[in-house]
Order: structure tokens, then C-alpha cells, then sequence
């Protein structure tokens, strides 16, 4: 079956998202194109765009590749894809304030106690504590691949620390350099907004200790971090500091920065560290990413921590199959947004459906990130699978299977024209006072013919995205 | 805005660095002239290089020979050299990239760039034709910073870190060199006049970049008194020891005042802007210019760590 194309149909004509850039394209000179896409890596470079590839010694620094060909949706498609986003974070930020409050849903018998109590990614210190304003989880990744023409799935919810932000940005800031004419033939609704959106996204949750204008920090573990880049663009574009563990300090229960003038107190933290490296008092001892004591100002209304800590039960993949039901209990409707249809292995039945159905399925581990212990079953040898099924077998419960969707490509510009790729598509949403949707997001890209991998840390590439006004 | 302690610090070390890169590229730059002269034999010319870039026992830790290559080698792109153009300007870009939020993006893209482009040039062993090229190189991409950080940043306390390390490490380096070859320049010397003390003296202003300004300020004749008061006391010549501990107490005043307190390193930096007022080149020299340069550059140091622990760079 061939997959769905966002710029072709079958019968080669354009549809009609594409139709003003198909014509520009058509009146290109390939060979310009080729060189505009060569000054488009050096403009990366020179800007520091980098990204670290974990277990690569060599490669200590690379950039993400960068495709011209832009993937474009229709103002109609994305108003049906905010609905459905929107309405997805309300019911993830109700299911953690649940969860960790009275537990209805489990009482109601949607989502079973055992997936809670025994997940690393439930603490039991946030237990019967409300962040300020209520919010959880305030930064969403929230991944979305297509298979058709109204065919969308939500593949997950990132609700810990989303990253990929800052290539959306400059992705946009690369394609209006190269070809602003590009943006004059079409109205692109703008993305360059997030940095503002997210200081005041961050703004509207401020602690109770707060007086006056809140000060807001990210917090990054270092230079070495792999998103490194993102954290550093992120507090110079919403004009913040970038803090480390190091300059952090728990004093008279607030969290202060170490200044040039002595200790200034922080208000919202942005972290881009992760739960067990947070707090050496409370969670990983031997941590130095973080800042001993904050839970502590934490839970007594000293700072705001964004995203909360424990949001992770939310986005865990064995919470996943249960999404539709959660959007249900929370939101009280049908959910908008369709969850890929997913195998528990930790049920007797469906291990059994997925052992024999390998060669067909995706397998994920409950816990894993970024392309890495999965087994891609149709892309696996027998050898691969066979491993697998004896991991499976092991520890059913610590995966999940998913069909191999077939899904949609966007043509990727190659020396000699055009060639269709697999893609998919993280938007980012804000939560705090009211609900904030980048329209757009990252389009990420799978380079390789024929390849359904699209993560950067596999060799997956980026496009500009855009979102088209009507 | 705050401006935290350890971004006050990445600041003040990546200029420090940018500096050091810059005159390490000069040093090799006066080594080479003297090197091409046959009025000197090589090695102990180039030993010298290496006690003016303050590295001679890191080289005679790793080599034990006095060798003109290895030396130039170790200087230019040894990363057991903290000190090499390649090791200062990977130093200087991660302090850089630490510091990215207080940049603007023109001044981080112009020492993004330069690292890319060092890194390259140094990443094979250079032929000695090469050289006189690389070292063009480093000048030019290290003005491009400047030219980028001057053209485009705030006039802020951010401003002032960076011009703090980047005069702390000037006044370091000049009177490093003029230490070095102290001897050459006191009328006690044997050899006054001769040609070998030209080339000696040429090379000590080569290795500032100021032959040519030397002969617009004093005239053509190289002097060992002039060529003294050009270097310290000058207050018009960039790299002199005056003109760094003016804008050194011109940084300092602003904080001063930004902030509303002093420290410890005014005092210092208003203590030796007052030794070097107080004083001219005769003063120096009937008072030893070896015990001036080696007080001058123990108090350097000793403001560097009073400025680091004035504003919290550390913990």
C-alpha cells in the first residue's frame, strides 16, 4: 500500500495546501536549490544549532539536517488538530491532579491501580499537593502522526520535558531567510511567538511567595546536555537566566540564583532536568544537576516548578493504551484525537497476539525515549525478532506493540528533485491561566527510503512546518 | 536583570581566553622574525617565545629538547598546552556557549565561527609554509569577535566582565614579554646598539602588533627606553600596562557604580593604576624593571582572583 502523500495524490496532482508552493517550486532552478540548502547547514553551524549524540564520542556536536521542502497544513486541518490537542492536555493536567489526589478514575475502574502504584514515574511526594494554579504539566510535545487524508493519531503525549522547540523557531527563521518570497505567496501563521507565550504561560502560575513580577529560570544540567542549545535559546529569547544546579541555593524557603550581587530569589523554574535528578534530598542522592532542598520550597508555595515533578505517569506508555478512556473521564466527551490502537503485553492475551504478529507490529518499551529499544518488526530480521521475543517473554509487562502505521510522507529535496519521506509532527502546547497552541510545531523526517524512524538520535531530519491562514 | 555569578565568570574567562589566542598567535609571529634572522640561533629564541606565553615547564614536562617545530606546534595547537591558540579558543567557545544568553547573537556566531574555523586549520600538523597564513587567521577571526562584541553589545555589566578579562589578560601578557627580555633593554647590557639588540627590541614590539605604532609615537630609532615607556606607560598604545589599568578601572568604576558597593579589587586596581601614575620609565628602570614587571604581575593575578570572588564566580 502506498502511503499517503500530503503533497501528491495518486493521480500526481497537488493538494491544494501545496498548490502555491508546488508552483514556486516548479520555477526553481534545482541547482540553486541544491546551494541554497548547502548555505542553510552553514547557517546552522554558525549558529550553534547543535545537538549531542549520547554513546558517539566523536560526533560530539552535530547538527540536525535540515530539509527546505516545507510540510504544510491546511487552516482547516489544524483547527481540528488544536481541538483535539487542547482538549487532551486539560484531561492529562485532570488525570495527574487525580492521581495524585483522590484516585477517582481508578475507583471508577478506567485505569488500573497496579499501573500507578508500582511506576517509577508516580511520586509518592506529590501526593495530596497542587502545584500553583493547578497546572502539571505547562510544556506539551504532543506527537501526531497521520495515515490520511483525515486520518490522525496520537503516537504520544510528552508531559515531562519536551524538547525540539528551538528548531521549530529556526527552521522558520532559515526558510524566510532563504526564501522570503516564499512567505509573501503564502500567509504562514507565525511561530517566532513561543518564546513570548511561554514567559507568560510561566508568568500566570507564580507561587504564593511571589510579590511583584515573578522571575523566571531554566534550568539546564550543563553544556554537555544533548538539548543544550534549546535551553540556552529558550531563556536568551524570553529573556531569563539559564541556571545550573550550581547556582542554585535553598534560602529563608525560596530557591535563589547566585548573582554578581549575592543570592536573588527565583520564582518560576522552568527545568530541563529530570525528576531523579531534581532534588538530592528527595529523590537520586548522588545528583549534582539539582538543587537540594527544592521540594521542600516546593510544597510549601517557594517556587513553582515547571513541569511539575511526577507528570511522567502521565506520559508513560503503559498510560497511553488508556488515553482515550482518560480523555472520556475527565473532559466528559468522546476524545477528538484517535490514540493508535495498542497492545498491553502485560496482558496474557495480547502477549500472545504480539508474539505471533511480530514481523507485522512495533514493540516499545513502557519506558524508553527517542527511537532507542524498540523493535520495528517489518524492518527486523528474524535474528532481531527472535532476540526480542525472548525480551518480551522476560518482562512482558515493561512493553508495548503498536501496528507499523503507514505513515504520510512529505517530499525531501535530493540532488536530483524530489522524494517522498515518512514524517511526523510534535506540536507544542502551553498550559497555565488558559490553554496556548504554537500553530505548527516540528516536523521531523525520516531521511532514509522507505524508513518510519524519525528521531533525530536515528538519523531522522527536521522540516519548516507551517500552518496556513484561510 | 540579574546577572548571575558563574555567567559573570564564563564572560570574564572567555575574553581571557579570546586574548590569550590572539597574543599566542603574536608570540609565534615575533618568534618566527627572529627565527628568520640568521643573527640568532633558533631554539633558545624560541625558548623564549615559550617563557613569554608562560608554558615552559608545561613543554618541558612533555619534550625535553628545545626544538623549533615541537615548539611552535605546542604553542599552536597542543591540547596538553592550555595555553595553545587551538586549546584558548576551545576554551574561550565553551565558555561561550555557557554564557550564550548574556551574548548577542552577532558576537557568539563571530566566535562560533572563529572555533569552526580554527579547528579545522588545527586539526593536522602545520608545514612551516602554512604558518605566517594561520597565524593571519587567528588575528583576523579574534578582531571579528571583537569587531562583533563592540559593535553590537549592551554597555552593561555584562560589557564590563568582558573587558575586565580581556585587559587582566592583556597586562599579564605584555608585561610577560617585556619581562622576558628585560635584559635586552637595560643600559647595563653588553651589546647596546648593535644590530642583534634591533632585531631583539623589534620583535618585542612585533610580538604586540606595534612596530608600526612605535615609529608614529616615538620616532623610527628603536630605543630600549622608549621602546619601555611605549609598553607601560603609553597611555595611547593599546596593550600598554597604563592603557589596560585604565579601562581595567574604568570597568571597575561602573560596576561600582551599578551595583553601589566596591570591593577588595578596587582597591587593588586603584593601588597599581596609582603605582604606575606615580612613576615614569626612569623611576622603572633605577628601580628595577625585573622587580616593576615581576610586582606587577603578581598584583595582576592577585586582582583577577579578588574580582572572581567580589562578584560570587564560584560557589
Amino acid at each position: 500500500m502506498t502511503p499517503f502523500d500530503e503533497m501528491l495524490r495518486d493521480d500526481g496532482g497537488v493538494r491544494p495546501p501545496y498548490e502555491r508552493f508546488h508552483g514556486w517550486f516548479q520555477s526553481q532552478d534545482p541547482e540553486t536549490l541544491v546551494a541554497k540548502a548547502i548555505d542553510a547547514e552553514a547557517f546552522f553551524r554558525t549558529t550553534g544549532i547543535t545537538f549531542a549524540v549520547y554513546g558517539q564520542q566523536e560526533a560530539a556536536e552535530r547538527l540536525i539536517p535540515f530539509d527546505l521542502v516545507p510540510r504544510i497544513i491546511a487552516s482547516r486541518e489544524w483547527s481540528r488538530l488544536a481541538a483535539g490537542i487542547e482538549q487532551r492536555v486539560k484531561a492529562l493536567n485532570a488525570f495527574l491532579d487525580d492521581i495524585y489526589h483522590d484516585q477517582e478514575i481508578i475507583k471508577a475502574g478506567k485505569v488500573p491501580a497496579r499501573l500507578i502504584e508500582g511506576n517509577e514515574a508516580f511520586l509518592p511526594q506529590m501526593v495530596g499537593f497542587r502545584p500553583p494554579g493547578g497546572v502539571y504539566t505547562h510544556i506539551i510535545g504532543t506527537d501526531i502522526v497521520r495515515v490520511g487524508e483525515d486520518q490522525f493519531y496520537v503516537l504520544e503525549d510528552n508531559a515531562r520535558t519536551p524538547s525540539g522547540v528551538s528548531y521549530m523557531i529556526e527552521n522558520r527563521e532559515t526558510m524566510m531567510r532563504m526564501f522570503p518570497e516564499l512567505f509573501a505567496q503564502n500567509r504562514v501563521r507565525p511561530v517566532e511567538t513561543y518564546p513570548n507565550h511561554l514567559r507568560r504561560s510561566l508568568a500566570a502560575v507564580a507561587p504564593p511567595a511571589c510579590d511583584g513580577v515573578p522571575t523566571i529560570a531554566v534550568l539546564t544540567p550543563g553544556i554537555h546536555n544533548s538539548a543544550y542549545y534549546e535551553h540556552a535559546f529558550l531563556a536568551d529569547q524570553m529573556g531569563v537566566e539559564l541556571v545550573e544546579g550550581s547556582d542554585l541555593k535553598a534560602i529563608d524557603g525560596r530557591i535563589a540564583m547566585r548573582t554578581t550581587q549575592g543570592y536573588k530569589p527565583i520564582d518560576i523554574l522552568y527545568r530541563r532536568v529530570d525528576d531523579a535528578f531534581l532534588d538530592p534530598e528527595v529523590f537520586r542522592d548522588d545528583s549534582i544537576l539539582g538543587v537540594a532542598g527544592i521540594m521542600k520550597v516546593y510544597k510549601e508555595g517557594g517556587i513553582t516548578i515547571a513541569n511539575a515533578p511526577g507528570t511522567g505517569i502521565a506520559d508513560d506508555k503503559a498510560i497511553y493504551s488508556y488515553m482515550p478512556d482518560i480523555v472520556e473521564f475527565y473532559t466528559g466527551q468522546p476524545a477528538l484525537l484517535e490514540n493508535v490502537p495498542t497492545w498491553r503485553c502485560a496482558e496474557a492475551d495480547s502477549l500472545q497476539y504480539v508474539l505471533e504478529h511480530l514481523e507485522e507490529l512495533v514493540v516499545k518499551e513502557v519506558h524508553g525515549s527517542g527511537g532507542y529499544g524498540m523493535l520495528v518488526g517489518p524492518a527486523a530480521s528474524k535474528e532481531e525478532r527472535d532476540t526480542f521475543a525472548a525480551k518480551l517473554k522476560e518482562r512482558p509487562s515493561n512493553y508495548i506493540a503498536q501496528p507499523t502505521l503507514a505513515l504520510s510522507t512529505v517530499p525531501i529535496l535530493m540532488d536530483r528533485g524530489l522524494a517522498p519521506r515518512h514524517v511526523d509532527l510534535r506540536p507544542f502546547v502551553l498550559v497555565s491561566d488558559q490553554v496556548r497552541i504554537i500553530p505548527g510545531g516540528l516536523t521531523r523526517v525520516a531521511l532514509k527510503q522507505g524508513s518510519l524512524v524519525v528521531n533525530s538520535s536515528q538519523g531522522g531530519g527536521t522540516k519548516d512546518t507551517w500552518v496556513l491562514e484561510d | 536583570m540579574a546577572l548571575l555569578g558563574r555567567t559573570a565568570n564564563g564572560l570574564f574567562w572567555m575574553h581571557r581566553y579570546i586574548e590569550r589566542a590572539e597574543n599566542m598567535a603574536r608570540l609565534i609571529d615575533a618568534g618566527l622574525r627572529l627565527s628568520m634572522t640568521n643573527l640568532s640561533s633558533g631554539p633558545e629564541e624560541w625558548q623564549s617565545v615559550l617563557v613569554s606565553a608562560g608554558v615552559e615547564a608545561a613543554y618541558v614536562a612533555k619534550y625535553q629538547e628545545f626544538d623549533a617545530p615541537r615548539i611552535i606546534d605546542f604553542l599552536l595547537r597542543d591540547l596538553d598546552n592550555p595555553s595553545s591558540v587551538l586549546s584558548a579558543i576551545e576554551t574561550a567557545r565553551q565558555n561561550g556557549r555557557m554564557v550564550r544568553t548574556a551574548l548577542t547573537r552577532e558576537t557568539w556566531e563571530a566566535l562560533n565561527n572563529a572555533w569552526i574555523a580554527l579547528k579545522r586549520r588545527l586539526s593536522q600538523p602545520i608545514r612551516d609554509t602554512e604558518l605566517p597564513g594561520i597565524l593571519d587567521l587567528v588575528k583576523r577571526v579574534t578582531a571579528e569577535i571583537r569587531g562583533a562584541f563592540h559593535g553590537t553589545m549592551l554597555r552593561n555589566e555584562i560589557f564590563d566582565f568582558c573587558n575586565l578579562g580581556t585587559f587582566v589578560e592583556r597586562a599579564d601578557n605584555t608585561a610577560r614579554i617585556l619581562d622576558v627580555k628585560y635584559w635586552v633593554l637595560l643600559p647595563t647590557h653588553s651589546s647596546v646598539g648593535s644590530s642583534l639588540d634591533n632585531f631583539q627590541w623589534g620583535s618585542i614590539l612585533r610580538s604586540v602588533s606595534a612596530h608600526r605604532a612605535y615609529t608614529w609615537e616615538y620616532d623610527a630609532e628603536y630605543r630600549a627606553v622608549d621602546i619601555i615607556d611605549f609598553l607601560i606607560f603609553n597611555r595611547r598604545m593599546p596593550r600598554s600596562l597604563v592603557y589596560c589599568y585604565l579601562c581595567i578601572q574604568d570597568s571597575l568604576t561602573y560596576l561600582a557604580r551599578a551595583y553601589g558597593t566596591e570591593h577588595a579589587c578596587h582597591e587593588t586596581a586603584a593601588a597599581i593604576g596609582a603605582r604606575l601614575a606615580g612613576t615614569d620609565v626612569h623611576g622603572v628602570i633605577d628601580g628595577g624593571l625585573h622587580e616593576f614587571l615581576e610586582a606587577l604581575i603578581v598584583d595582576n593575578n592577585r586582582l583577577a582572583r579578588e574580582i572572581a570572588s567580589s562578584y560570587s564566580f564560584y560557589v
